[in-house]
């Protein structure tokens, strides 16, 4: 938790009267929501309150499946992304995404890695080489896998798997990272490394995170949402949120009475 | 209910479940060494028989005329040239549509459309595809050929193959296709290095089991390429194959013939459990 008010602060992602559907179900009602730039930015709220629907928006990740849609605007750096003629791909190599269960790709821990670089960049192996450590450096994995890149990316552990995807998720260098869930899978000590990153991350990218563990929120995020049914019920500094909400249901989730 | 009654009336129950469960172990163990008894024994006489015709000369000779001496090589060539060249047709085809099914249109009447015809096709009588190519290619052009049975077979290859390769595909993690997506991987990309390298192994074994069908079919190719006395290199000629080589010679009354025909069905038998044991061996290495 730092302090919210030392820098003047430009936003990154702001959304503006966003609905969303699943075929018929009304998913996410009317959310209002501006995510600052270069902060870490927590969505919590129990079970199916739209919080990873509001995530997979995003980066239009929705777009897989035909019978969801998204209504409103999300402006990226004051451009709307769901009205965007841009290639989607375009848009999701700015705005990275983690899922909740680690995924590597069936090859090595290399290309893993090198994958996604390869759909953007032309890059000469040596300059590979240099960003692909680069990518596992900053994820904290790099003298863990220094000496089997050549291995598959099933290999690892689990919490590895996911700093790994992690690796692979900031090699394209997004301007936005968005984390689903991304402890879920994971144990503490995986868990306390992959917050570590979290908080190290915010320098460079702008950070969103979905979780269901209230301290880690309290931990790792500078802002804080809660959702409910649908609904983006508070936002505001995590500080602020935790210590002192202005909503009573705010107040009933974060501390264990309700949720 | 008092303790220990509660517990004389656990041990009833117990007792007849004990009962119960070795009756139903006691006839799965009877089903069980009914259906290897069958397979053991066809495999023995199949390696008796068939290991008395194996000579050098199987390998290297042509079918012979009755009572003289001869081989399979024609046969074997013919074979292994048909089935090769089906597997090279009927591969792309399935496994691209099978990539269609899976991955494209999933949902589509188009798409059960041709789901349920697959089906049909898959459990179709090789007869009807042998007396369908029949009818097709070899009535209008007045001609028996290896072509003929190269098409035969691969109509039979395209089913399994479209089958196995949409099963695989569908196999994989709708996580790891997500993941993909979300790092911008254009789809043509996600399915050929993500979702079809993750089922890479699948796809294979369907392939190889598809082969290993086809280098069995006696029904289809005796009506496409039917068989040839002597060796040809020439697809567009009558073409020898091991399964109607066996048909022909097993039928007859001459020993020199049913000995070969034993030889032969050895070496099918060889080779197709040669292909399970690969097979076998590449899905070990599960995704």
């Amino acid at each position: 938790m730092l302090s919210t008010t030392s820098a003047p602060e430009k936003t990154k992602i702001s959304v503006k009267d966003l609905n969303f559907y699943y075929g018929k179900f009304h998913a996410l009602k009317g959310i209002n929501l501006e995510i600052p730039e270069k902060k870490v930015t927590a969505f919590i709220g129990p079970s199916g309150c739209g919080k990873s629907t509001l995530l997979r928006i995003f980066n239009r990740m929705f777009e897989l499946y035909p019978e969801q849609r998204a209504e409103g605007q999300i402006l990226l750096d004051g451009e709307n992304l769901l009205t965007s003629k841009e290639d989607v791909a375009l848009l999701r190599a700015k705005v990275g995404m983690v899922f909740q269960k680690p995924t590597p790709f069936p090859m090595s821990i290399y290309d893993n890695i090198a994958f996604g670089v390869k759909l953007f960049e032309s890059l000469n192996a040596s300059d590979m080489d240099e960003r692909v450590e680069w990518a596992l450096r900053k994820s904290a994995l790099w003298t863990e896998v220094k000496d089997k890149l050549n291995q598959s990316g099933s290999s690892l552990s689990g919490g590895q798997q996911q700093r790994l995807c992690i690796a692979r998720g900031i090699a394209i260098k997004p301007e936005v990272l968005l984390l689903d869930e991304p402890c879920s899978a994971l144990d503490p000590i995986s868990t306390a490394k992959v917050e570590e990153l979290i908080v190290e991350l915010k320098s460079d990218y702008t950070v969103v995170i979905v979780t269901h563990n209230m301290q880690q929120a309290a931990r790792c995020s500078d802002y804080t949402a809660y959702m409910y049914l649908g609904d983006l019920m508070e936002f505001g500094s995590t500080e602020q949120m935790f210590f002192k909400p202005t909503r009573k249901e705010t107040e009933d989730y974060i501390t264990g009475r309700f949720g | 209910m008092s303790t220990s009654a509660l517990h004389q009336a656990r041990l009833a129950k117990f007792a007849r479940r004990k009962r119960v469960n070795i009756l139903a172990t006691t006839l799965a163990l009877l089903a069980m060494g009914f259906g290897l008894f069958w397979l053991f024994w066809i495999l023995w006489e199949t390696i008796r028989l068939g290991y008395d015709g194996m000579a050098w000369a199987t390998l290297t000779q042509m079918t012979p005329p009755p009572n003289e001496e001869g081989g399979l090589a024609n046969a074997i060539y013919g074979s292994f040239l048909m089935v090769l060249l089906a597997t090279c047709v009927g591969t792309p085809v399935g496994v691209m549509a099978g990539i269609y099914l899976a991955e494209f249109d999933t949902k589509s009447w188009f798409a059960s459309l041709t789901r349920f015809v697959n089906d049909i096709l898959l459990s179709a009588p090789s007869i009807v595809v042998g007396l369908f190519v029949y009818a097709v290619v070899v009535s209008r052009f007045k001609s028996f050929s290896g072509y003929a049975g190269i098409l035969a077979l691969s109509l039979i290859v395209i089913p399994v193959v479209i089958r196995t390769t949409e099963n695989m595909l569908q196999l994989v993690p709708a996580g790891l296709r997500e993941a993909a997506y979300a790092l911008g991987a254009p789809k043509w990309k996600v399915i050929l290095s993500i979702t079809l390298k993750a089922a890479r192994s699948g796809v294979i074994t369907g392939v190889l089991l598809a082969v290993a069908r086809i280098a069995g079919e006696t029904a289809p190719l005796l009506f496409t390429a039917l068989s040839n006395q002597f060796w040809t290199s020439s697809l567009g000629e009558p073409m020898a194959s091991l399964p109607v080589t066996i048909f022909k010679f097993a039928m007859s009354p001459y020993e020199n013939w049913q000995k070969l025909a034993w030889a032969g069905v050895f070496l099918i038998t060889v080779a197709v459990l040669g292909l399970n044991i690969v097979a076998r061996i590449l899905t070990r290495s599960k995704i």
